[in-house]
């Protein structure tokens, strides 16, 4: 089938490899994949902060860039779930209304696409190493995705899964938040790197490029060598088969 | 009024979240409950069908009070007790001074209250010179340490067992590292003394039936108890959104409530208030009075956005769930309410001119919701304050400048593709000499705890236009 690909600013501009990994799996597992090129944010930034007309802007804006009836692949439970639950409030009383709430429901996170749309827990994917899996907040408890991304994971030819302490625990990113409360933030994020540190594992996945970027610099601060790794990324691999 | 320090909290959440003594504390309390938590609610049948009925409880309730409060006025008169109306926390302390001259009562006895902590009930008696003496151990704890409690049911949370050693040792002259035994016969010893002398007991409410006019007092000790039953007037406190309809409503409430706090499957104490002592009957007060307050309840009553807030049971749940609140404590909140309930109700009871920080001291991480025993949607609540907080407290300028600016590029598609080498030529540039961060708060606060990412070589909007155009030699 036909999907869109929005690949998220964050992902765009620090991890471009999330976008590429995404692709490459959806069309080895035979679909095409269509970017529209005027994507640029989903507006969750001002949204969460408060900022609600700079946010419908840029809602709406989405909306019409993906107004494509293919749906929408997210490789992130964050913007997905701004998209699938704020989308249709935000732009409610405009014109856009109706397209926003057809929109919610054709946009996907990476994993459910894969799993609960395509039916498919093995994606043909070959990565040999020891993972923790991270579970993002949004993506958990917004979108309902627990098993999914594990039972991929699973389904990785040379993958050893090993669950962290706490995997469903907060890693302190929260966009603005981490910048806003960097204290805070980074106190949150100790615990969460300890955990992944104890797991001897040679790479943390998770499917949200703003919890990478907060593991990764955390990891790295200390010293660590275990990898940040996007659940695509893995899934695009096929180095052990 | 008790203190009220909402406008520090910048400072001292920034500060606590240094505090690695004080993460350790509160993580072996939390994380425990949470943990019993878990266990005894997965032990529970149809656990998420109890949760929607006590919702509905609380919905019918709230959507109600109109009509209840006058029923439960009338319902508990009858049964000989005596009910105050309280605007806001200086009417109800004046209410409660009024009772105790008239009673001529110079020792008071109090259960645990935290409608007592929001309106400053001790101060105010002090100030009367009536002494008021927290009968909870983990109250009476933080009373001598001249602190306020940081968490709803956990008062002393912040204090290990060493802090409390040493408290003790210092105000009461207890021995050097004294067990937690001896620590709690020490204190069991001094509050029986005051039990016997006081003249009033004062207790907070955990749910009343308007049916009925009963009240239920929830706690662990026995204290709460021996404060509604041994001294000659009872005063219990009250907010007004903790009315149910009817006694049958209870049994939903004591179902959820002691798991959500403690992991609980029942509290030790669950005492249900009918009145004053009855001629035939030996023990009891001769006087009980319900104080109810409003102290801008009404305010979220009238709010159909935030009045779910009204629907909560001050479980701590919440609390043991947020990461933030696990990382500062709830001092940090400078309101008796604190952790994610704290920050949505803050605003609601003290206005948001007063609260301009605490919406935002979130992740929206979605924990609290997820173990809310009535499935307060918090992080919806928050992300409405923080839209009416930005629409009516002015945000620093270059805050705003970054959320507008953002806006317009992002609405461009041109714009923000034309962003990409200026990020990638700055992104390097602070690689190559980190001190440059400094001039961008934003980097320079990502900085403090963690490194900074990397902008990539090519963004993926290049990249697939290298794919397209067949310059990609990854493509297929």
């Amino acid at each position: 089938m036909e999907v869109q690909l929005l690949v998220t600013c964050l992902a765009d501009q620090l991890a471009p490899e999330v976008g590429e990994a995404t692709v490459d799996l959806l069309e080895r597992l035979g679909h095409r994949v269509r970017f529209p090129e005027a994507q640029t944010c989903c507006g969750q930034p001002a949204f969460n902060d408060g900022f609600s007309a700079e946010a419908a802007a840029l809602a709406a804006r989405t909306v019409e860039i993906f107004s494509a009836p293919a749906p929408v692949v997210v490789p992130s439970g964050s913007c997905a779930t701004m998209i699938r639950h704020f989308y249709p409030g935000l732009l409610e009383r405009g014109p856009h209304g109706p397209a926003a709430r057809a929109l919610a429901a054709r946009t996907f996170e990476l994993s459910e696409f894969l799993v609960r749309v395509l039916g498919r827990t093995d994606v043909g994917a070959g990565w040999s190493g020891r993972v923790t899996y991270h579970d993002s907040c949004h993506l958990l408890r917004e979108l309902g995705v627990r098993d999914e991304p594990r039972r991929l994971l699973a389904g990785v030819a040379g993958v050893e899964l090993v669950e962290m302490a706490y995997p469903e625990h907060c890693c302190g990113f929260g966009g603005a938040f981490a910048v806003k409360f960097p204290e805070v933030s980074s106190a949150i994020l100790d615990p969460k790197v300890e955990s992944i540190i104890a797991t001897g594992a040679d790479a943390v996945v998770a499917n949200d490029t703003g919890c990478l970027l907060q593991l990764a610099g955390g990891l790295r601060r200390r010293g660590s060598t275990i990898r940040t790794l996007h659940l695509a990324e893995i899934l695009a691999s096929q180095a052990s088969r | 009024m008790a203190a009220i320090a909402t406008r520090d909290f910048r400072a001292r959440a920034a500060a606590a979240a240094g505090d690695t003594a004080l993460h350790r504390k509160l993580d072996a309390a939390s994380l425990r409950f949470l943990d019993k938590r878990a266990r005894v609610f997965a032990a529970l049948p149809d656990a998420d069908a109890r949760r929607d009925r006590a919702r509905a409880v609380k919905a019918h309730a709230i959507a109600t009070l109109d009509t209840l409060l006058p029923e439960l006025e009338r319902r508990f008169t009858a049964n000989g007790g005596i009910v105050h109306w309280a605007r806001d926390g200086a009417a109800a302390c004046a209410i409660v001074l009024d009772i105790a001259a008239r009673a001529g009562v110079r020792l008071v006895v109090k259960g645990k209250s935290m409608v007592s902590e929001e309106i400053g009930l001790n101060a105010c008696l002090e100030a009367a010179g009536i002494e008021a003496v927290e009968t909870d151990l983990g109250e009476y704890i933080v009373q001598l340490a001249g602190e306020p409690p940081s968490h709803i049911i956990t008062p002393a949370i912040h204090l290990s067992q060493d802090d409390v050693a040493a408290l003790f040792t210092a105000r009461l002259g207890e021995p050097l590292h004294s067990t937690a035994e001896a620590l709690t016969a020490a204190a069991r010893r001094l509050l029986r003394a005051k039990f016997r002398a006081a003249g009033m007991g004062v207790t907070g409410v955990n749910f009343a039936s308007a049916e009925s006019g009963t009240l239920v007092v929830v706690e662990n000790e026995g204290n709460g108890r021996m404060a509604l039953t041994l001294p000659r007037v009872h005063v219990a406190l009250m907010g007004i959104e903790k009315l149910v309809a009817r006694d049958e409503d209870f049994a939903p409430m004591l179902e959820l409530l002691p798991r959500s706090a403690t992991g609980q499957t029942l509290t030790s104490y669950v005492s249900l208030v009918t009145g004053p002592r009855r001629n035939d009957e030996i023990d009891g007060p001769e006087a009980v009075h319900l104080v109810l307050l409003d102290n801008g309840r009404t305010r979220l009553l009238a709010d159909p956005i935030m009045r779910e807030a009204l629907y909560c049971l001050r479980c701590g749940a919440c609390l043991n769930a947020c990461p933030v609140y696990r990382r500062i404590g709830g001092h940090a909140y400078g309101y008796a309410y604190s952790g994610p309930i704290g920050a949505v109700i803050a605003p609601a009871l003290l206005g948001i001119e007063r609260v301009p920080d605490l919406p935002f001291a979130s992740t929206l991480c979605g924990a609290c919701r997820d173990v809310c025993p009535v499935r307060i949607d918090i992080p919806r609540l928050l992300l409405a304050w923080r839209a009416r907080i930005a629409a009516a407290v002015p945000r620093a300028w270059g805050e705003r400048l970054l959320v507008r600016g953002w806006r317009w590029i992002a609405w461009s598609p041109r714009l923000y593709r034309a962003l990409t080498p200026i990020v990638r030529a700055g992104s390097a540039l602070v690689a190559r000499i980190p001190a440059l961060a400094r001039l961008a708060p934003p980097l320079a606060a990502w900085r403090r705890g963690r490194e900074l990412p990397r902008a990539a070589p090519r963004s993926f909007h290049e990249r697939w236009r290298d794919r397209r155009h067949g310059t990609d030699p990854d493509a297929p």
